[in-house]
């Protein structure tokens, strides 16, 4: 069914690009950027020249940075010159906002009907001033990982808060050192000064029913339950987290984790095949869950969103072709495959019920509520300055883990920058 | 040729220090080749040999990306942005160094203020500067690009070394009736041998590893250089790092410049006795 | 200064000829390929930035920015990036009372919109506030509202000046002595001197982006060989967080950069040693003259011109340094240098016009930095 209707679709739009270019061939040449190798870029592709088979258009992939930072800088340089080199972007869930005004609004382009099966807030998150400027591609949000094994042996359970996760790390962690591995940590995470902070960061603050920007656009971090949260973080630090935690990013955090060295972890989705991947040596022995919650009123378990989006240059020659390649990649076969395939949440909702899906990823089911409930990062609402946002929160949250500010003034100091920023909540 | 200090001791300390710096050079390039060799899981330990030996990472690199390619492009502009610059370098260097006029101070000082300007700052406007050119994605621009950085260098150091050249071999070819082409060819650039293959040597990995502009300018794959390809290099997913994957490509483009190195150390080393010079 | 003067004199000793004048002409002939080159590549880029440090441009409005004036490096009033060219008027906030307020660029008047339901406005009369309704005076209102802005009076800018400055300083004075040795040892009739040149160029070899990384792998508190080296050593008794530690931070940061660069200082000073009359050396030997005397009367003095330029070289590149610190320690304060700085407001955050005027404050002070080394090392610029 879907096929078919992509070849419609498709057809509809060469027949388009034809008019428009008024050139013989109707096949065009859409350039896509997708993030990567390995089998990221390797699905990105299959999936890319399954649609371009079907549709006689040729698609051409561009690689880019690894780092999602440079890939940015990449994307913005490029764009703000106006070149057409790169039809369909694969962006971050945080960069609708900062690109928009170079994307190209997909509501006119993608049938209404494929657009309702995604997750609600992501179509949310990607919509900005009333234009869909990205279409839901893959879905990421923060868990924490446990060692089943360490938990047994220790009679700990599964942590429901935050307080306790602390206290069964830095029990475990303590049974560890002494039985000889002093090189043992209760719990990492990611603390560098860096984009994966303020996810860290949101996750705690959110946990404990603080929150960092209001609906009204005005700053909302100067509250007890966000000194609450970041007291609690600021403690493990050197207690149950090892001190250059402060520079981990996920790989480093990983790397630890990986080789038995601790006893809990915050990481995205990835981190769960190559925990169990062949050679890992903790294969078999690895949990994940939501993370925990914090204490007091409005708490609740949480996780940072993140993924991808699919996005169409406003510079793009034959913006109908790649919206059409758009649809497709971010379909429910598509994203069905590469469910399977390589373990990539889908944003469509039906995707967790699919019981081929569920078969190959069997903690789906159990995060869809995670998933579902996923805290976004500020990013709509601050647009443009969401960079200038975020790198006032890390760097507030980083002194405060550091011990070089204390929660309540590092809090306070934040609050009012982010009102300075903040126009009014205009922004 | 004596090594400092006759005494036994100053020799020996003279030999540690050489090791000392030896391995600092070396061992990070050492670690280099031992993670490569490794698996991705026995890199998250400190292991001090490669025991395993895998290949794998090695295989890996020239699959399923134009890695040879790849260093191509790097030799491909590497060689040229040398060649250009030190071509222009010369003649302008002979002209800075050998005649008196006005304002040459002041044109060595503004040659030398390009360099100044950190790459973040130039880029916005070099990258509206190749595309109005029609370099975008075209290896031309890089090496276009990468002037702004040696053409500075390499016409300060050369003119350096061409105002040592004593002034007797150039009143000597002016007697013989000889232009200034003629005394640059002829006279200076033969006893320019280990200026010019040092400069050449630095520019040339200045322009191997140059990063930002390579990144910006390039967009497919098959224009690319070898740093923005190891760059690109990622894991399965988005947050893995293929860190064996990025030593062997680093190894493997290391080797070729260390090779340059040993084929060029000849030119570097064959000083200049007094005599040659005193012609 | 040094050209002025000496050129002064050379004129002097040496009148203008048809001879010289021709030798002129054909100087700047030989000149003209490279100044085109150097002017494309540098002459737009610079003038450009120049330009946009001038405006209110940020990246997505690069084609309808303002000229602001200077205000992007320092200004008093209403800070620039709380203007709203659409309505006209300045989203200011005042921490010390935590109010939001609104400022009519036209008219002056202020709109106290912390309560948006209840905003309180107030009317600007003889260059004092009124309430509008009762017109009752409400002296100092917008005091608060009135703050030095721009590059020159962020803090952060500052911390970054005098990182950068650190790191230069640090790392430049410990590459010269430790490429100068190395560049003694190679000239000395040392055996397998090739293989330590090649050994000693291997981390100029290898790109920044991958070594930047390397080394922090190597520097990694739990799995990173230098922990495992200084804990086998019985250095430390647990590991440091090298680049973490924002005390430790700096000092990692120039261990890497003077292992990277060093080659270049020690080949440029080779070259100059190479270059070097072997008779004086002869003769200090034949009169039994101690080798470090020879080294401080002799060789440096000759090898000065090269060393000079290297470590000017050397000094500009490190006042400009980026990836290395950017790879190692991402955006921390503790390592912020002036070119992170500036590329967090362009790229970033996108202020293309912040963004230029700390990239043309940097160039500003390294070419401060410059002329003060080229005054001291009295740089011979004119004469010959």
């Amino acid at each position: 069914m879907a096929t078919a209707r992509s070849l419609r679709c498709a057809a509809f739009a060469a027949a388009l690009a034809t008019l428009g270019t008024a050139c013989p061939a109707a096949a065009v040449t859409i350039t896509l950027s997708c993030s990567a190798l390995g089998t990221e870029l390797e699905l990105c592709r299959e999936g890319a020249e399954a649609w371009a088979e079907a549709t006689g258009n040729t698609v051409e992939l561009v690689s880019t940075p690894n780092s999602a930072t440079d890939r940015l800088a990449l994307y913005q340089q490029m764009l703000a010159s106006g070149a057409s080199d790169i039809d369909v972007f694969v962006i971050d869930v945080i960069w609708p906002g900062i690109l928009e005004s170079h994307l190209v609004d997909l509501s006119g382009l993608v049938p209404q009907e494929d657009i309702d099966q995604h997750f609600p807030a992501i179509v949310d998150n990607n919509t900005v001033d009333g234009r869909l400027v990205a279409l839901p591609w893959f879905i990421d949000a923060g868990l924490l990982y446990y060692r089943t094994d360490l938990l047994d042996a220790y009679g700990q359970t599964v942590p429901q808060t935050w307080a306790e996760m602390a206290e069964a790390a830095a029990a475990i962690q303590e049974g560890e050192r002494a039985a000889g591995n002093a090189q043992f940590w209760g719990y990492v995470f990611q603390a560098s000064a860096y984009e994966g902070l303020t996810c860290n960061a949101l996750e705690w603050i959110d946990a404990y029913g603080g929150g960092l920007i209001g609906d009204d656009g005005r700053p909302t971090v100067d509250t007890p339950q966000a000194i609450a949260a970041l007291e609690e973080a600021a403690s493990w630090v050197g207690a149950i987290a090892p001190p250059g935690v402060l520079n981990y990013t996920e790989e480093e955090s990983r790397g630890v984790w990986q080789a038995g060295n601790a006893a809990f972890m915050r990481n995205w989705p990835y981190a769960w095949a190559l925990s169990q991947g062949e050679d890992s040596p903790i294969r078999g022995l690895v949990g994940v869950a939501a993370l925990p919650r914090g204490e007091g009123e409005g708490a609740g378990h949480t996780g940072a969103l993140g993924g991808a989006q699919l996005a169409v240059s406003r510079y793009s020659e034959h913006p109908v072709v790649a919206a059409d390649l758009v649809r497709y990649l971010a379909g429910y076969e598509e994203q069905k495959r590469r469910a399977i395939a390589g373990s990539f949440n889908p944003t469509i909702m039906a995707l967790y019920e699919d019981p081929e899906v569920l078969a190959a990823n069997p903690f789906f089911g159990e995060l869809f509520d995670t998933f579902t409930h996923a805290v976004a990062r500020p990013s709509r609402i601050t647009g443009a300055r969401y960079n200038e946002v975020s790198s006032a929160v890390f760097s507030a949250v980083h002194a405060v883990l550091s011990g070089e500010a204390a929660a309540a003034e590092a809090l306070a100091d934040l609050n009012a920058e982010l009102n300075r920023m903040s126009r009014g909540g205009r922004w | 040729m004596a090594i400092p200090g006759r005494s036994r001791p100053a020799t020996a300390a003279f030999y540690a220090a050489v090791a000392v710096i030896v391995v600092y050079t070396v061992f990070p390039f050492y670690w280099a080749v031992n993670s490569s060799l490794q698996t991705p899981q026995e890199l998250f330990d400190v292991t001090w040999f490669p025991f395993s030996f895998s290949f794998g990472n090695y295989a890996h690199v020239f699959d399923g990306q134009p890695f040879g390619r790849n260093i191509l492009n790097s030799v491909f502009v590497a060689v040229l942005t040398v060649g250009i610059s030190l071509a222009l370098s010369l003649t302008a260097a002979h002209a800075l160094a050998r005649v008196r006029f006005r304002g040459r101070g002041l044109l060595l000082l503004a040659i030398l203020s390009v360099s100044m300007f950190p790459q973040v700052a130039v880029l916005g406007g070099m990258y509206e500067l190749i595309r109005s050119l029609g370099l975008y994605n075209s290896l031309y621009g890089l090496v276009l690009s990468y002037m702004i950085f040696t053409l500075p260098f390499t016409v300060w150091v050369l003119t350096t070394f061409l105002r040592e050249l004593p002034r007797e071999l150039e009143d000597a070819a002016i007697m013989d009736g000889a232009g200034p082409w003629t005394t640059l060819t002829r006279v200076f650039l033969p006893l320019m041998g280990p200026a010019l293959v040092t400069t050449g040597l630095l520019a040339f990995i200045a322009a191997w590893n140059e990063f930002l502009f390579a990144l910006t300018f390039t967009l497919s794959d098959s224009q690319r250089t070898v740093p923005v390809a190891i760059a690109n290099f990622s894991g399965a997913s988005q947050f893995e790092l293929p860190w064996g994957n990025i030593m062997a490509a680093s190894v493997i483009v290391t080797v070729p410049l260390i090779v340059l190195v040993l084929v060029f150390q000849r030119r570097i080393v064959s000083g200049l006795t007094a005599g040659a010079v005193k012609g | 200064m040094v050209a002025g003067g000496s050129s002064a004199r050379v004129r002097a000793a040496a009148p203008p000829s048809s001879h010289h004048r021709r030798r002129v002409r054909r100087a700047w002939l030989f000149l003209a390929p490279m100044l085109v080159v150097l002017s494309l590549v540098a002459g737009w880029p610079l003038a450009r930035t120049v330009a946009l440090s001038l405006t209110d441009a940020t990246l997505n409005t690069l084609d309808e920015a303002n000229f602001v004036g200077v205000a992007n490096y320092l200004a008093y009033g209403p800070p620039l990036d709380a203007f709203d060219p659409d309505a006209g008027a300045y989203y200011l906030y005042d921490a010390e009372h935590d109010r939001h307020f609104v400022l009519d660029a036209q008219t002056g008047r202020l709109t106290d919109e912390t309560d948006r339901d209840h905003p309180i406005v107030y009317d600007r009369v003889d260059g004092d506030y009124v309430h509008a309704e009762t017109g009752e005076p409400a002296p100092g209102i917008a005091d608060p509202l009135f703050q030095w802005s721009g590059v020159l009076a962020d803090r952060l800018w500052w911390r970054a000046v005098a990182n950068t400055l650190v790191f230069a300083i640090a790392s430049v004075s410990l590459e010269v002595i430790l490429g100068v040795a190395i560049a003694l040892a190679l000239n000395a009739g040392l055996q397998a001197r090739g293989l330590l040149r090649a050994a000693v160029l291997i981390p100029w070899a290898i790109p920044t982006v991958v070594s930047a990384k390397m080394w922090g792998w190597m520097y990694h508190d739990s799995f990173g060989v230098m922990n495992d080296i200084l804990l086998g050593l019985g250095v430390i008794s647990e590991g440091l967080a090298w680049t973490a530690d924002p005390h430790l931070a700096m000092a990692a940061v120039v261990f890497v950069d003077v292992w990277k660069t060093t080659p270049f200082l020690a080949l440029l000073v080779l070259a100059a040693l190479q270059m070097l009359p072997g008779e004086c050396y002869e003769a200090a030997r034949v009169d039994g003259v101690h080798p470090v005397t020879v080294f401080w009367r002799v060789t440096l003095p000759l090898i000065k011109p090269a060393l000079v330029v290297a470590i000017i070289f050397r000094t500009l590149d490190a006042l400009r340094i980026f990836d290395l610190i950017y790879v190692l320690t991402a955006n921390t304060e503790a390592t912020m240098t002036m070119s992170v700085y500036a590329r967090q407001e362009l790229i970033d955050f996108q202020n293309v016009g912040a963004g230029s005027a700390a990239s043309t404050l940097l160039v500003f002070v390294i070419a401060l930095v410059t002329v003060f080394y080229l005054m001291a090392g009295r740089v011979r610029l004119g004469a010959d």
